[in-house]
């Protein structure tokens, strides 16, 4: 029976009536009496000397109210940087200036160099264009090997070469993998690359700065995943505003996706505007700028290899990785390929020894950070392609390859640092081959090849780590911030509430899932709970969402203040009912003594909390209002197992993905509709990688797909149709660590299914006698048709 | 944007004097020439709308019974009334998405001449006439490579006249982004020949498959342009395909359309 209430029920989306209404209030919307506009002029070259930009013919242009260029950011602190990452030598990466407007020098298409405020926005870009700029321009680095090898050109001449940093994981394990690779029965190798992508949300950013004389405050609105930290970051890193004069709002935000966490110079210039203009400053990008100036995802290039012995039992897994960071570290840059990837190598599978290098790259393209599953997909990728060749060259079931090395007890300690807690990678594998119908695949296939088709059945399994995570840990990591989350539950006389967390919502649901938690909680009902998020005004200090960590740690903190208020309203209920403590009991929103019929609603003490006219004052203060704090002991770790079959079409390349399945273990569930609309889109996602999506640079720095007409995103027809589109979280070990049991779920289908996808292309064309072992992401036609007339 | 006046006239007569004006530009539907103007890489001092010309607005037999189709009509139009040539009708139902197809016209897209675009192939694969408020040309004759055609500075497409063949089908592989042709083939088979028209291919833009054409007039059949293959210099190569890619898809497409139209 489903639920029509708390945990575990399909909540409807209470937050869509006004997305779905246009009652929204997205930073857009945001106006402020009296703004003005600005524009960037970018950089349309790669890589270049700044000789002068001179602003005298824009300076009288009509409406023009100022002229920023780099000069005037000196003062200034640059764009930091959240994360220090070590390298195999103990010595700490290579880390740039990264300044809010260029300065001496250009090193991306699409970087900020000067940016005019103007009564309009068309003012502003007209004296934008009028802004003369001597640039001499010079080689491009664009090839991360070539950027390695090659110290002639360097992006930023003060750092000794284009490397970041050279990685090793786990440095003294390196020996050990190499002698077993030596012994091995059997290696396989693979080179691949993971290919560039741009998130693209919905809605682009904006920022809106303002700055109130009176009170020297500075507000920013913009579109953040997590406004708190773009607050310490830019309050103390960029203009040095305390905390308390400055208050960051993410008002609803159309899709974040990863690029929508980091901290941008377009948000450090519009609230530092604001000040210097005494004016309110707004910038809303358009969707050109933003495939130049939205951190990009992805981009390594990898070559892995597996060695098994005579049993095909995995003994060890090494990897060589080149990541590209792009001109400038984005805020959390340095920790995808290394934190978020080389602990995620072992997989679902015990191989004893692991040894990762990275190589995190400088070059003249747009910053490379987070992008949904950020680092995971990456590690996922390689991973389950070598496991699917192998098991090729082997010539043994890739099921059954899989399920031998399974890791079957836990917890288990990796050999790459992170320690599972929970899991059943063969449920999830039983799981997926009966939703996926594995044994009428051949019939399947027959059907298809005599249509002229060939098809393809792919299998991939993965493990993530989410709710990013205790704080003691990733600060040894070298994150230079903590990773609790926050949340206070304030409850009004009347018995309603709300909570104030530091999560953030952009498109996830928390509006309607985090009531559902205090609803079972307390025993009342949902609509007595609102969600406030979003603003640091009113919010407790938090993280923000991202690493799929809004319920694992958000929530948790949410059901730590909640545990408070019910403690407290105990203590309450036990005065009015003459009663011990100890015997109270809380169901269905009243108190009730032990054993006896006496009980007090919620309400009533709620009321009595706030109008303490019968109130045990000596023992308790009024009111009715709790904070929690709560940073988790470790990861969760969701994993799965997914499934895919494929079209082919032999004669133009064109694939078409006929059925998908998910089996997901997210441990416990809140909102099951939620929760399978957030995997339908991160397995979009991943179809959109593995087959449509490609950020493309030429030689010469300039990107090949800078708007829809060439970067393809995928679309409902580029999708299996929804009876074949199963997502399935009935298999369920719980969280071991957090109160709710629950692991994360939105980054999953992301992760999972851009291997799943190729392995089941090139399942297809070795059915067709074509003896591809490999195919880069992404699939499009003409690389499949290639690939096979080759 | 920069800044521009626009006219709205309701007549061929009064859009050419429009036209007149220094720095005139026609407005179709805009779907090329508005996103070109918000990016400020075009600046005409005037655009003439030719959404209120009712003489240059949908779709009718003439005399001579071929199809004319008012040069300000949308896809949308064609898609739906067309009927007496279906091919053109199925052609234009793909073009885009609705949005696309209730504004963009069929002299917006010809004026254009996007080598990827599908009306050039339907054009000349059909032997149509475009009409302009001038004089009339010949399909052949019309297309003069990518983005360029033998329009006059000013001049308007004001219909165009498509022969109806006995049978036609259009084929278009899409590009995965942009969703126009990566490579289209439209192929009519009349009464005194076949025509087999190629877009999204060439370097050169819109052209005819004379060795297919020549194949399909003797024997209107896929296998009779089986062995024939189109060679992939003067083919667009890009981030969606190599030109040889391209060289092959339009043997492809060609089959294809035969065999649809067969
Ligand atoms: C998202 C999207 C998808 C698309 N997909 C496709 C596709 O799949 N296939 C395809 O073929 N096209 C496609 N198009 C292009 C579409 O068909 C456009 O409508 C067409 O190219 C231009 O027509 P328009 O009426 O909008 O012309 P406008 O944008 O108004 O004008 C284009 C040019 O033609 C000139 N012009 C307009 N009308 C006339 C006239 N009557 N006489 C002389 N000059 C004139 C204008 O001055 C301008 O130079 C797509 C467009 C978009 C935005």
């Amino acid at each position: 029976m489903p639920k029509d209430g708390g945990i575990g029920a399909s909540s409807k989306r209470r937050e869509d009536v006004r997305f779905l209404t246009g009652a929204g209030n997205y930073t857009d919307d945001i106006n402020i009496h009296g703004q003005a506009h600005v524009a960037f002029l970018r950089s349309d070259i790669a890589h270049g000397t700044i000789n002068s930009v001179d602003t005298s013919a824009a300076q009288g242009m009509p409406g023009v109210v100022k002229i920023f260029t780099g000069a005037d950011f000196e003062a200034v602190g640059g764009m930091p940087c959240g994360w220090q990452v070590t390298d195999k030598h103990g010595q700490p990466m290579q880390e740039p200036r990264h300044p809010i407007l260029a300065h001496g020098k250009v090193r991306h298409v699409g970087e900020p160099i000067a940016a005019v405020v103007a009564d309009t926005l068309e003012q502003a870009r007209d004296a934008a264009e009028a802004i003369v700029l001597d640039i001499d321009e010079l080689p491009a680095v664009v090839d991360m090997k070539a950027a390695v090898a090659n110290n002639d050109v360097k992006v930023h001449d003060d750092l000794t070469s284009n490397l970041c940093y050279d990685w090793g994981f786990v440095e003294e394990n390196k020996a050990a993998t190499d002698e077993a690779f030596e012994k091995a029965a059997h290696v396989t190798t693979l080179e691949l690359v993971n290919n560039r992508l741009v998130a693209n949300p919905m809605e682009p950013r904006v920022a809106v700065g303002d700055y109130a004389r009176g009170t020297d405050e500075s507000t920013l609105y913009t579109t953040s995943q997590n406004p708190h930290v773009i607050r310490l970051l830019m309050g103390a890193f960029v203009l040095g505003i305390p905390e308390h004069k400055l208050r960051v709002v993410a008002p609803d935000v159309g899709g974040g996706f990863g690029t929508k966490i980091f901290h941008y110079q377009e948000e450090a210039f519009c609230t530092f505007a604001a000040k210097a203009c005494n004016r309110a400053v707004k910038w809303t990008s358009s969707r050109s700028e933003a495939f130049m100036s939205d951190a990009h995802g992805r981009d390594h290039v990898t070559k892995i290899e597996l060695a098994l012995d005579g049993d095909n039992n995995f003994t060890a897994v090494r990897t060589e990785t080149y990541a590209n960071m792009g001109a400038y570290l984005s805020t959390f840059a340095p920790s995808i390929p290394t934190w978020l990837h080389g602990t995620l190598m072992a997989g679902n599978y015990k191989t004893p020894l692991i040894y990762v290098n990275v190589k995190a790259v400088f070059t003249n393209t747009v910053p490379v950070d987070a992008y949904r599953g950020a680092g995971r997909p990456e590690a996922t990728f390689q991973l389950e392609r070598v496991i699917d060749k192998a098991a090729r060259e082997l010539g043994v079931d890739p099921v059954e390859l899989r399920r031998q090395n399974f890791i079957t007890e836990f917890p288990y300690a990796t050999p790459v640092a992170v320690e599972y807690d929970t899991g059943d990678y063969h449920a999830t594998m039983d799981k997926v081959l009966e939703l996926s119908d594995r044994d009428g695949f051949a019939a399947r296939r027959a059907e298809s090849e005599a249509k002229g088709k060939l098809r393809g059945f792919g299998i991939n399994c993965f493990i993530e780590a989410c709710g990013i995570a205790p704080s003691n840990l990733v600060g040894q990591l070298g994150a230079r911030a903590g990773l609790y989350e926050s949340a206070t539950v304030r409850v009004n006389a009347t018995g309603g509430l709300v909570v104030m967390t530091g999560s953030h919502s952009h498109g996830q649901g928390h509006e309607t899932a985090f009531p559902q938690v205090i609803a079972d909680m307390i025993g009342i009902d949902e609509s007595m709970i609102e969600v406030v998020h979003g603003d640091t005004a009113n919010t407790p200090m938090g993280m923000g969402t991202y690493g799929s960590r809004s319920i694992a740690v958000g929530g948790s903190a949410m059901v730590r203040a909640t545990e408070k208020i019910i403690a407290k309203a105990k203590k309450i209920a036990s005065h009015l009912l003459e009663a011990s403590e100890s015997d109270i009991e809380l169901k269905d929103g009243a108190f009730s003594v032990a054993g006896t019929d006496k009980s007090v609603a919620w309400g009533d003490v709620t009321l009595a909390a706030y109008v303490p006219h019968n109130y045990p004052l000596e023992d308790i203060e009024p009111g009715l209002e709790e904070t929690a704090f709560y940073d988790p002991s470790n990861f969760t770790y969701p994993a799965g197992a997914y499934t895919c079959e494929v079209e082919v079409d032999p004669a133009t390349g064109e694939v078409t993905i006929e059925r998908f399945a998910s089996a997901d273990d997210f441990g416990n569930v809140v909102n099951p509709m939620i929760v399978e609309g957030q995997v339908h889109g991160g397995i979009a996602q991943g179809i959109g990688q593995a087959l449509l999506e490609n950020c493309s640079y030429d030689e010469n720095g300039q990107l090949l797909s800078a708007s829809y007409m060439d970067y393809a995103m995928p679309r409902a027809d580029n999708l299996p149709a929804m009876d074949h589109y199963v997502v399935d979280h009935s298999c369920q070990t719980p969280c071991t660590h957090n109160p709710l049991g629950v692991k994360g779920c939105g980054e999953a289908g992301a992760i999972g299914s851009p291997p799943t996808v190729i392995n089941a292309i090139i399942d297809a064309l070795q059915s067709g006698g074509h003896k591809v072992d490999h195919l880069d992401m992404p699939a499009t036609p003409a690389r499949v048709w290639a690939a096979m007339n080759t | 944007m920069y800044n521009f006046d626009v006219e709205t006239p309701g007549t061929v007569a009064d859009a050419v004097a429009a036209m007149g004006r220094d720095e005139a530009q026609a407005l179709g539907g805009g779907q090329t020439l508005i996103p070109t103007l918000k990016q400020r890489l075009a600046s005409p001092s005037v655009l003439v709308s030719l959404s209120r010309v009712a003489e240059m607005k949908g779709v009718c037999t003439g005399d001579d019974g071929r199809l004319c189709v008012g040069g300000a009509t949308t896809h949308a139009t064609v898609a739906r009334e067309a009927t007496q040539y279906p091919a053109l009708a199925a052609m234009a139902s793909h073009i885009g998405d609705p949005a696309v197809r209730n504004r963009g016209t069929i002299g917006g897209s010809l004026a254009n001449n996007d080598p990827s675009a599908c009306y050039p192939a339907a054009v000349l694969g059909s032997g149509a006439t475009i009409v302009t408020n001038t004089r009339e040309i010949a399909a052949d004759d019309y297309f003069q490579g990518m983005f360029s055609t033998a329009l006059e500075e000013g001049e308007l497409i004001t219909e165009v006249r498509f022969p109806i063949p006995e049978v036609a089908n259009y084929q278009k592989f899409v590009q995965p982004a942009s969703r126009f042709a990566l490579v289209g083939v439209f192929v009519a088979k009349f009464a005194d020949g076949v025509r087999v028209a190629v877009t999204g291919a060439s370097e050169d833009g819109v052209f005819r498959w004379s060795e297919a054409e020549a194949a399909l007039s003797s024997e209107f059949s896929a296998s009779a342009v089986g062995g024939l293959a189109v060679s992939g210099d003067g083919m667009i190569s890009d981030l969606h395909g190599t030109g040889a890619y391209r060289a092959h898809l339009v043997g492809v497409m060609t089959k294809r359309a035969v065999e649809a139209a067969a």
